[in-house]
């Protein structure tokens, strides 16, 4: 039997031997699945801010920001046998939760986490193989360790698989 | 820049905010009771500093189908107010005002009465902590979102996801006299904002 193996937000954590992680109801946040196929290692952290400039993050508030979270994920599974090289990515979220707040700061947080989690697997050079970000409705999303299948719920709009 | 710790208030500035709740809450049940012509319950506000995976929990798991509205504070205090309403609650409400069954939350006539109670409601919410503190405080027009309670919920946590690693939410809870439908009144203050409150209160 697998195990589902449940992210919070500002969380990250991985998964090996077929087990499932999760992650439930991405609005504004960004959910990264990371996965070695060789090693059929996955991971997945789901972030609410785009980057850690300017904050004194202590260890904990790492999984918060794109960049400390994505190179804190990737330390965790090349600790585990991935290899960087082979790593590729899919992400989901970045929704607009609210439409026509006039706060700059909230309006477009999504799309900013969107650009930065992009920008970050750039700078690692992980290629993402699929995506399902932006609109305007909330995600719950499951990534399978053992074939690197993501699976995404919304609450009304159906169910996708990538 | 530091992380600020909500957890620094005392018993004092608690019960103050539980008051600042309570009246507030008290003028906004009396404007959905007034609208609707039948009593409205209010539950004893309830100040807690939570974390997000705490709140979503407490209201049925992040995955909850939840209605939230989402109004904006700004002026001497700024912050967040945010309604969450069970979808039977925003109906029922709905068909109390309107006395139409075809009036639902699914279409876009209903979603634009239910921003409308929401506006009028906070706005006595707001009235109320005005006219207790002496602040000057202004309201934006509400914004609608019918989705998952998690994802609705982390919009407020990721604004204030750069000040702190917790929100303090002042939560009413209202109910209606016949069922059980119920719903949540969240008020979000900001760090600074809070401590104007806790000034103009004497307990700053």
């Amino acid at each position: 039997m697998s195990r589902l193996i449940v992210v919070g937000i500002s969380e990250y954590n991985i998964a090996k031997n077929g087990d499932v992680l999760v992650t439930y109801a991405l609005g504004s946040c960004v959910g990264i699945c990371l996965y070695d196929a060789k090693m059929k290692i996955a991971g997945l952290s789901h972030i609410m801010l785009p980057s850690s400039q300017g904050f004194n993050v202590t260890f904990e508030q790492e999984g918060k920001f794109a960049d400390t979270a994505i190179k804190r994920l990737l330390q965790l599974m090349t600790r585990e046998g991935a290899a960087q090289s082979r790593i590729t990515a899919k992400i989901a979220g970045g929704a607009q939760m609210f439409a026509g707040l006039n706060n700059s700061a909230l309006s477009n947080i999504g799309e900013r986490n969107v650009a930065a989690v992009k920008a970050e697997l750039m700078r690692h050079r992980i290629p993402i193989v699929a995506e399902d970000t932006g609109k305007d409705y909330g995600r719950t999303q499951y990534f399978y360790s053992g074939d690197g299948k993501m699976v995404i719920k919304s609450a009304t709009r159906g169910e996708w698989h990538y | 820049m530091n992380l600020f710790d909500f957890s620094s208030l005392n018993e004092m500035q608690l019960d103050a905010l539980k008051e600042i709740g309570n009246i507030g809450s008290g003028n906004a049940a009396t404007a959905l009771s007034q609208m609707l012509n039948r009593p409205v319950m209010i539950a004893v506000p309830r100040v807690t500093v939570l974390d997000y995976q705490t709140v979503t929990d407490r209201l049925g798991g992040p995955e909850e189908l939840m209605i939230g509205l989402l109004l904006t504070i700004s002026g001497d205090l700024t912050g967040m107010i945010m309604f969450l309403l069970q979808k039977e609650f925003a109906n029922m409400v709905l068909s109390d005002l309107l006395g139409e069954e075809s009036f639902d939350v699914d279409n876009d006539m209903g979603r634009s009465a239910v921003m409308e109670v929401g506006n009028i409601m906070a706005a006595s919410y707001v009235n109320a902590i005005a006219s207790l503190t002496g602040l000057r405080i202004e309201l934006s027009p509400p914004s609608f979102c019918m989705d998952m309670v998690g994802a609705i919920l982390s919009v407020p946590t990721i604004y204030y996801a750069d000040i702190s690693d917790k929100i303090i939410y002042i939560e009413d809870e209202f109910n209606n006299s016949i069922n059980h439908a119920a719903s949540h009144v969240l008020l979000i203050p900001e760090v600074e904002a809070l401590q104007k409150m806790m000034r103009s209160l004497g307990l700053g």
